[in-house]
């Protein structure tokens, strides 16, 4: 079967730099993709590549058979790709309710709105108390749910999540990954997880994309990826003796 | 008598509400200052008193096809120009404005000539007294029309989606791009309204003041008005506009004469001091 999202060979620079090169990337229709990787390694590139925010220089990116590759962002968002940036990026001064009628303002069947709006109200009953409030005023786990719930009411195929757990308790982080797997479950929406807390997002995702220095180094099944190696040494911190013992580097003869 | 001033000083404070709000609206979504806000209200006048006098239409129709005019002209300007300055830092964009209000005025210059014009009056000398107050049929036409202009933009602000998409623009692009709001289409419409706003003030001033191809440069007395109530605030804009036209009315009475032409900026230099940010601008959150 065709995957949902086709991304093949992807350069993108910012400025001179290059950001990333030739990445290739298959997200399944029904799945959680997650990508992990260190700072730097170009995870929110490939999100801001595919909603449209960068042009690629070279490859290509197809969703549902269409190229959307040099697309307008909103005209990505039309076609039933919703962002969720890094940093909720929220109205500040629209209320709580006004922000999520932003979600909504591609859709054209209003008429079912009052029911997705309860809804998304059923998944965050918090974003119901405070639906009169300034978004502004809302805490950092509160303004996750809102981006969260926005992005829902553009009823979107393919969800992209950049760091959904940045600057939250770990309690938060729990509840929020738990609320991702619910709406990939019961909504059947396709999500592609960009993240650097690996174990919450190996455990929520099926599939994985490991990225170092722009380059996609590994990819497997989420089991498979929790089982490998260097993925647990580098990415979990899972310590186990090697066969160079626990030193990997000679200590440095100070000289005083 | 110092009633009789407040009256007629708040027919003028609309017409510096109208012009400021004009400037807050454009500057609200687009980080830009326009210069030419002055200009646009003079082109207003200019087309309007066109339509009345040249092709002897009835007021109300006059207003409605003149605010109609501008608010087109202020799409294709966006469409032509202003879209192709996009990304440019904001000092060109500002150096156009400036720009593009002197080749306005020259413009109006040559098709106008640089006459000065009575605009007909439609009430004659009517007028209303309200207690020991008289207050010309005017400057309450002036007042309501500025009031239902302001309560419309507020509607539509508040409850229409593109209103919210607007004020959605303004805080956060970013955003907004993602919820598939085209922001081409928000900077468009908003320099089509600000226009619009123009025309209005530039019909309502034309009766209180004469027509000229340099009457634009009361727009940099609604400037004071717009920072004054916190540029970038709507409400801002009118209580600013109101508290210049109020004061300097009042000035103009009880002070020196040479007072009533700098009060603005005497105000404007005393409320920045107390309080740099206006009225009611709120100080630039750091975001985190």
């Amino acid at each position: 079967m065709e995957p949902l999202l086709k991304v093949r060979n992807i350069e993108t620079y910012y400025g001179p730099v290059i950001a990333i090169k030739g990445i290739s990337l298959d997200v399944e229709d029904g799945l959680i993709v997650a990508i992990l990787g260190a700072n730097g390694a170009g995870k929110t590139t490939i999100l801001r590549t595919i909603s449209g925010f960068i042009e690629p220089e070279k490859g290509t990116i197809e969703f549902m058979g269409r190229r959307i590759d040099g697309m307008k962002p909103d005209h990505v968002v039309k076609q039933g790709i919703a962002h969720i940036p890094e940093g909720r990026e929220i109205f500040p001064d629209l209320t709580v309710g006004e922000n999520l009628r932003m979600g909504a303002y591609t859709r054209k069947d209003r008429y079912n709105l009052t029911g997705d709006m309860d809804q998304v109200m059923g998944y965050f009953p918090v974003l119901r108390e405070r639906w009169k409030q300034h978004a502004g005023f809302l805490s950092g786990g509160e303004q996750q749910m809102l981006a969260i719930g926005r992005a829902l009411l553009a009823r979107p195929k393919l969800l992209l999540m950049d760091e959904p757990s940045l600057g939250l308790s770990p309690i938060l982080v729990r509840d929020i990954f738990e609320i991702i797997r619910r709406i990939n479950r019961e909504e059947g929406t396709t999500i592609l997880l960009v993240e650097q807390n690996a174990r919450a997002a190996l455990t929520t995702a099926q599939y994985g994309y490991i990225l170092e220095v722009g380059r996609v180094v590994m990819d497997d099944t989420a089991e498979e990826l929790m089982e490998n190696e260097d993925v647990k040494e580098f990415y979990l911190g899972i310590q186990k003796e090697s066969i160079r013992g626990s030193r990997r580097w000679r200590r440095k003869k100070l000289w005083r | 008598m110092f009633l009789q001033q407040i009256a007629s000083g708040l027919a003028l404070g609309c017409v510096y509400a109208l012009i400021a709000l004009g400037f807050v609206l454009i500057y609200k979504a687009t980080e830009v200052v326009n210069f030419a806000q002055g200009e646009f209200m003079m082109l207003g006048a200019f087309v309007a008193l066109s339509l009345m006098t040249g092709a002897k239409l009835p007021f109300f129709l006059t207003i409605f096809l003149a605010v109609m005019i501008m608010g087109v002209f202020g799409m294709v300007l966006e469409r032509m120009v202003m879209r192709r300055l996009v990304g440019e830092p904001i000092f060109a964009l500002v150096m156009f404005t400036i720009g593009l209000s002197i080749f306005l005025r020259s413009i109006a210059g040559m098709v106008w000539s640089t006459d000065t014009f009575k605009f007909p009056t439609v009430f004659g000398k009517s007028f209303t007294q309200i207690g020991s107050v008289t207050i010309s049929s005017m400057d309450i036409l002036v007042v309501s029309i500025t009031a239902a202009l302001v309560i419309i933009l507020y509607l539509f602000f508040k409850f229409t989606d593109i209103g919210i998409a607007m004020e959605a623009t303004s805080q956060n692009q970013f955003a907004s791009f993602l919820m598939g709001i085209s922001v081409e289409r928000v900077f468009n419409l908003i320099w089509a309204i600000s226009a619009m706003v123009a025309a209005v003030a530039g019909i309502l001033l034309a009766p209180i003041l004469f027509i000229h191809k340099d009457m634009g440069f009361i727009g940099l007395k609604a400037f004071p008005a717009a920072v004054l109530g916190g540029f970038g605030s709507i409400p801002g804009a009118i209580v600013g506009g109101l508290i210049i036209g109020l004061s300097e009315n009042l000035a103009g009475v009880f002070l020196p004469a040479w007072v009533k032409d700098v009060f603005a900026y005497i105000i404007l230099i005393a409320v920045l001091m107390v309080r740099p940010e206006g009225i009611f601008g709120i100080q630039e959150k750091k975001r985190v």
